[in-house]
């Protein structure tokens, strides 16, 4: 420590002088490039969240737009062209737009906070990786306002995602969107990983972790080995149509199945990665309204690890009808089976911690139990695809577009609104409405039942998924119109959260640091969380130090500096304090250089060369990123 | 425009309902679908036990009576109940893992009734997959006796029947509800179903794979013939097109062969030889219009001539500019090919 007179460290300060020196350094800057220059994952893990969320109303409006359209038998109202953009945007932007990210935002935001830190790792690469984000979510959004949505659905099956099948630049915004996203979905993840793995307080063993915070991980190290595959896949897909390569054309020596392979290979995994950060959330809230820490912590790490592995020998059950080998279909009938066995430990841990604990029946506990009784109905309807010969009667029906809303609506959505009401306090300060809360739970579970049970029934009488529309004789029409109906009062329950969120922005009631009596390290801090998180690292003696340490952590750490920015980085198994490192400055570089990717994505659309002149840009704004700045290293 | 829309509704709603079976993957006519429906009913109920357990023990967990000083703090509270917890958890576990595996294998010996089905000197039949309608081939040894059909796939009652899966365009599905469950036609591949139907009757199904525009209004019929029947009706539908009888049948026959139609489709004993669209040598037998997108009846047949692009926006068939008189007597012409 022979630096330390060079610096000013936490020592050297009172708690008063400390927040103003840790505030100063670790302040987001003011004015319009500083709003451009923030890193700060608290900002960007807001403007991730909000984002998200404004492309779940538009992914929903696109849903209630084919929902009237279905409300009929034989019904004009949007037409084949229109409905089939629609269908195939609600797809793309739910999965690509909504559910991945809103899962990786909320992890960015709090996967800092929970391992008690006062950045997350990466800091410009994650503010990179949002504007990339939403540049291809806008870009995907005006395209289709523009008459150039995507229409081959989000899977794209070639060869009618194909150049002769599509002609026209729908299909290849829809290609171009993946790149977006899954660059963006990549970074994060490895600001995800490395903040968890080296970022974690002291005393944080890995046996300490929170539960979220290892859902984050493993979902974090499932992304980065499906989303290559999609990438190459959509890659694979923009040659074919732009320089005439013939990847996927069977007339010339390619294979139109190899598509399904590849996005499969990524499709299934990414249920997991929207499935796994919900486990997550429920893991943390469940244990906060039992008053007592979850039971069977190994067995939900260990389940949570088994779900991402087998997570990737799955992917043949959407293929069932293409004719592959038995023998080859009866492996993946086993695989899928089998996944249900660590999603029944968790559930099963869930139930157990219920049963020990005392409940307290607030809203998030509402939604939490709303989550457990319809994830149930999606996982079993998913053991019945998973046999290939009720599949091959189920597939591409209306039931499997039931089981899979019961899967990603009841198994992720329901957990996600628990950890909107949850969280919210930490977020903004203040409560939401409990009273507004209990009357948006009661309407969506109600709603949600009655908007895809019956989907169910309909696919079991022959109606097939994707159609625009069907005819009378069908006798599928007062059932759909039911579903129509009941899918519009599920959409207002969305309203009703959303009112609830901006009402309670400023009237709600004043949260303070922990108001649900929490045991977890985010709690710890103020509400909301100052720039710098902590003003003094914690030091972590158990699973829920809040809990063992009566409300504080039971130490702090000592000789960091508070006049720049600096953290601390622990060693990936036992969190021992390793070594101090400064951490990246607010930076307008990360914005440019995603202002200039974008550019060379979207020119890329019209233009093979446009990969080569926005070479030169992409290189300028990476160049500026990372220009040595000479700073002095500490030590 | 839109009182076309109008005549269509009324024709549509004057028609008899119900001459097809609706499509029900649980009223099974055949092996296939038997096999599989008992499947389903036997995931179902093990399903719905499984549910029920869970939801009563979410509801035992959440209202069952608390002991008193089971501790205060949260560290404190459930200690004592966790060995118990333990083992019902790890036992439940246990349990679904027996149950998972006993599903599995009520799965894979369901696949073996299906494969064994296969095979045993069936009829041949050949389905290729085109945007937005199926061409049927019934392929004989003897080039003669080989028969292109549309957008209806006959076979004898009982008898065992092998489908030869192929596409020429995008990926299509064939599925049948009642029939048997999908399977895909994929261009650059050759799929095969076997199934044999038990009842003879008339079974609606439609394409299940997205294949763009029209993937809704792909519709396909299945008629199982008692088998005594299936010769005869082989027989007619082998015979060329009758030649037109009456006046306006005739120059019907003129102007078809004199207008574009011909150069899309076949109308055999005719010189109308095209490839691209549905065979009609015998399009009056059919049950439907457009792969059964409207019902065969002269209006529906009027209406899907003289703007196929309102009845099915996005198909093949272009719009042929035709007469009254003309379209007239195309339709007299079409409706004697039976």
């Amino acid at each position: 420590m022979s630096a330390a007179e060079e610096g000013l460290r936490d020592t050297d300060l009172d708690d008063g002088r400390l927040h103003e020196f840790l505030t100063r350094s670790w302040e987001s800057r003011k004015g319009l490039i500083g709003w451009f220059s923030a890193v700060d994952h608290k900002v960007i893990g807001r403007r991730y969240i909000v984002t998200a969320l404004f492309f779940l109303v538009l992914g929903g409006l696109a849903a209630v737009a084919m929902r009237l359209q279905l409300s009929r038998a034989e019904n004009t109202l949007l037409g084949p062209d229109l409905y089939n953009q629609v269908f195939s945007m609600h797809g793309t932007t739910m999965l690509f737009l909504f559910a991945v990210p809103v899962m990786e935002a909320v992890a960015v935001y709090l996967v800092p906070l929970m391992v008690g830190t006062r950045s997350i790792a990466f800091p410009r690469l994650n503010a990179f990786s949002y504007y990339v984000f939403l540049l291809g979510g806008l870009m995907m959004w005006i395209a289709f306002a523009l008459n150039t949505g995507a229409e081959a659905g989000w899977f794209s099956y070639v060869p009618l995602a194909g150049p002769e099948f599509s002609p026209g630049k729908r299909t290849d915004f829809w290609a171009q969107m993946i790149t977006f996203t899954e660059v963006a979905a990549l970074a994060v993840a490895v600001t995800v990983a490395v903040t968890v793995l080296k970022h974690r307080a002291p005393g944080m063993t890995l046996s300490r972790i929170p539960l979220f915070v290892w859902s984050e991980l493993i979902t974090s190290f499932v992304v980065m080995f499906a989303m290559p595959a999609v990438m190459i896949a959509s890659t694979m897909l923009i040659l074919d149509r732009l320089v005439a390569t013939h990847f996927f054309n069977p007339a010339e020596g390619g294979d139109a199945l190899l598509w399904q392979h590849l996005f499969w290979f990524f499709g299934h995994p990414e249920v997991y990665i929207i499935f796994l950060p919900a486990t997550g959330m429920v893991s943390a809230i469940l244990p906060a309204f039992s008053r007592r820490p979850v039971f069977g912590y190994p067995a939900i790490v260990l389940a949570l690890m088994g779900n991402g592995f087998l997570a990737f020998g799955l992917w043949v059950h959407h293929m069932f009808a293409t004719g592959l080998p038995q023998l080859g279909s009866s492996f993946f009938t086993a695989s899928s089976m089998m996944i249900a066995i660590p999603s029944g430990i968790q559930i099963f841990c869930w139930i157990a911690t219920l049963w020990l604990g005392r409940p307290v029946y607030k809203t998030p506990l509402l939604f939490i139990l709303g989550f457990i009784v319809i994830f149930v109905i999606g996982g079993l309807t998913g053991v019945m695809a998973a046999a290939v010969p009720i599949d091959a009667q189920i597939h591409d029906t209306y039931f499997i577009v039931a089981h899979f809303h019961y899967v990603l609506i009841g198994g992720s959505v329901f957990p996600l609104i628990a950890a909107f009401y949850y969280w919210y306090p930490k977020v903004t300060g203040r409560m939401m409405s409990e009273r507004l809360g209990r009357w948006n739970f009661a309407l969506a579970f109600i709603a949600f039942n009655a908007a895809f049970f019956p989907m169910h029934i309909l696919g079991l009488q022959g109606m097939p998924r994707r159609v625009y529309t069907y005819p009378l004789e069908a006798g599928w029409e007062g059932m759909n119109l039911f579903v129509s109906l009941s899918s519009v009062a599920f959409g207002l329950s969305f309203a009703l959260l959303g009112w609830n969120m901006i009402r309670s922005y400023r009237y709600g009631e004043i949260a303070g640091p922990n108001p649900w009596n929490a045991g977890t390290l985010e709690w710890a801090t103020s509400s909301p969380p100052p720039p710098y998180n902590f003003a003094r690292i914690p030091v972590i003696d158990h699973r829920e130090p809040l809990w063992s340490g009566h409300g504080a952590p039971a130490g702090e750490v000592t000789g960091l500096r508070a006049d720049m920015r600096e953290i601390l980085i622990t060693t990936p198994g036992e969190a021992a304090p390793d070594l101090r490192e400064p951490s990246a400055a607010d930076s307008i570089w990360p914005f440019l250089a995603s202002l200039a990717v974008g550019a060379t994505f979207l020119g890329s659309i019209f233009t093979p060369w446009a990969v080569v002149w926005g070479a030169a840009p992409v290189a300028i704004t990476l160049i500026g990123w990372f220009w040595p700045k000479g700073a002095p290293e500490d030590e | 425009m839109r009182t076309r829309r109008l005549l269509l509704v009324l024709t549509l709603s004057l028609t008899p309902a119900g001459c097809a079976n609706l499509p029900k993957s649980l009223e099974p006519a055949g092996p296939n679908a038997d096999l599989v429906a008992q499947l389903f009913w036997w995931f179902t109920a093990v399903s719905v036990v499984v549910w029920g357990l869970v939801v009563l023990g979410l509801g035992i967990a959440l209202l069952r009576p608390r002991p008193a000083g089971d501790g205060e703090l949260p560290l404190e509270r459930g200690r004592s109940g966790e060995i118990v917890a333990t083992r019902i958890v790890v036992s439940l576990v246990a349990l679904t893992t027996v149950v998972l595996v006993a599903l599995t294998l009520l799965s894979f010996f369901s696949g073996r009734g299906l494969a064994r089905i296969s095979g045993q000197q069936a009829r041949v039949i050949e389905l290729t997959g085109h945007q937005w309608w199926w061409e049927v081939r019934y392929p004989d040894h003897d080039p003669a006796r080989t028969l292109t059909d549309a957008n209806e796939v006959h076979v004898p009652a009982g008898q065992p029947v092998r489908l030869v899966l192929r596409s020429t365009d995008v990926i299509h599905s064939f599925w049948i509800p009642n029939v048997s469950g999908k399977r895909d036609l994929i261009p650059g591949q050759v799929n095969r179903l076997d199934f044999t139907v038990r009842k003879p009757g008339v079974y609606r199904g439609q394409c299940a794979e997205f294949c763009g525009f029209q993937h809704a209004h792909m519709g396909l019929v299945l008629v199982a013939h008692p088998a005594e029947d299936f010769d005869a009706w082989y027989k007619s539908q082998l015979a060329p097109a009758s030649q037109p009888s009456g006046k306006e049948a005739q120059a019907g026959q003129g102007a078809f062969l004199s207008s574009s139609c011909s150069l899309c489709h076949t109308i055999r004993g005719t010189p109308a030889g095209g490839k691209v669209g549905p065979d009609l040598t015998h399009v009056a037998s059919r049950r439907g219009v457009a792969a059964h997108t409207l019902p065969m009846t002269r209006g529906a047949l009027a209406a899907w001539i003289a703007d196929p692009q309102a009845v099915k926006p996005g198909a093949h068939m272009p719009r042929t500019e035709l007469t009254p008189d003309q379209l007239n007597g195309i339709l007299a012409y079409l409706e004697q090919l039976e």
